[in-house]
């Protein structure tokens, strides 16, 4: 579904993604690792197409596609999907006018006939429990005055009302508490499907307890330096990246 | 460039100002030698540093002599925020038109009279007045004014008065006003502990090129609430020149909102005096400009009394080569203590050839006050367009909706919700295309 093939990539000057490769199938769930700078959000945000970072090398493939040649909007419309490590607040348009026009571009895009906001509405209740938001947090502006524990919660509705194929969640766990955790990571699994793949950016191996992942990487310098499957997670929880990880100076 | 004018005075001042009060006489004449004396602002003047009036004094408009009839009901539904049941004054090319308006059905205790009938036959409702809240002297298109006024809407609202329906007068101008001025001067004087709404739209249905010259006082006797909205949506040829000069006394509440979307060129003035206290004023606006558009903005807010509050939120959406300008000035006297002011103007540039600029001013005499101000200058929030993107929303209707948003805080003050409802459609129409609220 996913082959990502040598990318290279920075921001302004600075290198940050420096040659990886990794190959995503459907059904799989796959996290990414690492200390702080290591690049693993980076990985996230060039693949959503994030203007503020330059491609520099390699190649991403996506359902058979060259996936950098597309536009933010045609990822997503082909089935990309990022939630954001933090989410953007956007004064003035209500979540549900958003997660509206975001769905609708989406059907549009595939061709299929757009919704009205009854109709929407309707579509959106199951969707609302899955998170467990109140239909009230619909009619307040995107992500504004919300919790940090509501923006993630509202980047899994996004999720839930979007059904991409592929899930990148970028740090999804960082200022959770254990119960926003819990219902974050719930919405995640009640999405997954055979014909989808999610992959999790994470510092921490506690997102892992709930969501579960066929294949844990480790990224460190912009490189993949570990790959295992999710007891290399334990590991590192229990050892720390130390080991893995050489000094910057000793890779250049 | 004012020879002109001293002609057409001539000619006004031996016909149809024969016959009026001495005062007028003698305010008109006032005017017309200040006028004379000061001419046309030029961009030296320190009030019109950003705002060249060189195609208004070039033009040589002659003054409008009347109304067409040729305007309908059906005409004037786009303007009236889908209430045709609200009272109305239409004033068609700068004159009154009584088949038009609707003054019997206001209710008890609240007179609208168009000015020319208050001259000929009630000079009563404006002789203490007239003249005497907008001053003259140093300001030329308010002494033009003063010379020419020929028509416009005397209100009175009756003490304890409270109505929530709110008076619309509706300045419409069509092809016949072409190459004319119409020198406009309404009255509104919110009686003691009133409360009101009053609607000044200046409306066009076409595209010629016409001035619009308007001066509107204001009085807010003591315990009154006035809100007083001001839609300018003139032709994209006309010019226009719109001074309000509101005076407040103890306890009053003056509650301002300016839309500006229309003219070749447009200035308005909003100046309010808190001459009392415990008064507030609230100043919001928003103007939206595009191709090679110029609009401009002055407000003054005097707090000349202690324990009074502003508030002020102007914003501006400007687009192709358009220039807007900003000039907000907080003047708070040595007496005015626990002056409470906030003033803020936040502009969006969605070209490069957009141009704003923006002098909010503080000028503080007091020493136990609290007053902020703040001036913001900037483009779409790249991340925000990246986010809306990244869920799907194409690249242009991601842009259209974030500039819609920008506009929505400042309209979501509008008290009637007729009037926000129709600004909001007419905001999001122009930037999404689309008339559903968001």
């Amino acid at each position: 579904m996913l082959e990502i093939k040598d990318l290279y990539a920075k921001a302004g000057d600075r290198d940050i993604l420096r040659g990886i490769s990794l190959d995503v199938a459907p059904g799989e769930v796959h996290a990414i690792m690492g200390p702080n700078g290591s690049g693993k959000s980076t990985l996230a945000q060039v693949l959503a197409g994030n203007p503020a970072y330059e491609v520099t090398g390699g190649t991403v493939t996506f359902q058979g596609n060259d996936l950098l040649a597309l536009q933010p909007e045609e990822r997503a419309q082909q089935g990309v999907f990022l939630a954001f490590q933090y989410p953007i607040e956007i004064p003035g348009v209500s979540n549900a006018y958003f997660l509206r026009s975001a769905f609708n571009s989406i059907r549009a895009a595939r061709g299929q006939e757009e919704v009205d906001p009854i109709e929407f509405l309707d579509y959106m209740e199951k969707k609302l429990e899955l998170v467990d938001m109140d239909v009230e947090m619909l009619s307040r502006s995107v992500n504004m005055g919300f919790s940090g524990g509501e923006k993630k919660r509202n980047e899994i509705l996004q999720m839930a009302v979007l059904e991409p194929k592929l899930a990148l969640l970028d740090e999804t766990d960082s200022g959770l508490d254990i119960d926003a955790l819990r219902i974050v990571a719930n919405g995640v699994n009640a999405l997954k499907r055979p014909d989808n793949a999610t992959v999790v950016v994470t510092h921490y191996q506690r997102l892992l307890n709930y969501i579960v992942p066929d294949f844990v990487h480790v990224l460190a310098h912009g490189r993949i330096v570990k790959s295992g499957d999710k007891s290399l997670a334990l590991e590192l929880e229990a050892k720390g990246y130390d080991w893995l990880v050489e000094p910057q100076g000793a890779v250049a | 460039m004012t020879a002109p004018y001293l002609v057409d005075f001539g000619t006004l001042s031996n016909n149809g100002a024969r016959a009026e009060p001495a005062w007028l006489r003698e305010t008109r004449r006032d005017g017309i030698d200040r006028f004379a004396a000061l001419g046309f602002p030029t961009p030296r003047n320190e009030d019109w540093h950003f705002t060249s009036v060189a195609a208004i004094a070039e033009a040589k408009f002659s003054p409008l002599r009347g109304a067409t009839g040729q305007i309908t009901q059906a005409e004037l539904a786009p303007f009236t925020f889908a209430h045709s049941n609200w009272p109305v004054m239409v004033f068609v090319n700068g004159k009154y038109d009584a088949s038009l308006s609707t003054p019997a059905s206001l209710a008890k205790g609240i007179r609208a009279v168009d000015l020319s009938t208050a001259i000929r036959e009630e000079p009563t409702l404006i002789e203490p007045w007239l003249g005497k809240v907008s001053p003259a002297e140093d300001r030329s298109f308010s002494a033009l004014n003063a010379a020419f006024m020929s028509d416009g809407a005397v209100i009175h609202i009756a003490p304890f008065i409270e109505e929530a329906t709110p008076l619309h007068i509706i300045f419409v101008s069509d092809s016949n006003a072409a190459k004319g001025v119409a020198h406009l001067r309404n009255l509104i004087v919110a009686g003691h502990n009133s409360k009101a709404t009053v609607i000044e739209s200046y409306v066009s249905l076409g595209d010629s090129g016409y001035f619009t010259n308007a001066v509107t006082e204001v009085i807010v006797e003591p315990g009154a609430t006035l809100t007083h909205y001001k839609i300018q949506r003139e032709s994209q040829r006309a010019f226009h020149v719109h001074t309000i000069d509101a005076k407040q006394a103890h306890d009053s509440h003056y509650v301002s909102f300016s839309f500006a979307t229309g003219a070749a060129l447009s200035r308005t003035n909003i100046y309010t005096n808190l001459d009392g206290e415990g008064c507030g004023a609230t100043l919001n606006g928003l103007y939206m400009a595009d191709d090679e558009q110029h609009v401009d903005h002055q407000t003054n807010i005097i707090h000349s009394q202690p324990n009074c509050f502003s508030r002020e939120i102007y914003k501006g959406i400007l687009s192709g080569s358009a220039h807007g300008v900003f000039n907000g000035k907080v003047y708070v006297y040595p007496i005015a203590q626990k002056t409470d002011g906030k003033q803020t103007n936040n502009n969006l540039l969605l070209s490069a050839g957009a141009r704003i600029d923006t002098k909010p001013q503080l000028e503080i005499y007091a020493d136990d006050v609290r007053c902020t101000h703040g001036a913001t200058v900037g483009r779409l929030d790249e991340m925000a367009l990246f986010y809306m993107k990244s869920r799907g929303v194409s690249a242009d209707a991601a842009t259209r909706l974030l500039t819609y948003a920008f506009a929505a805080d400042v309209l979501e003050t509008i008290e009637v919700q007729a009037v926000r409802s129709e600004l909001e459609r007419a905001t999001l129409e122009r930037f999404t295309g689309a008339t559903s609220a968001l």
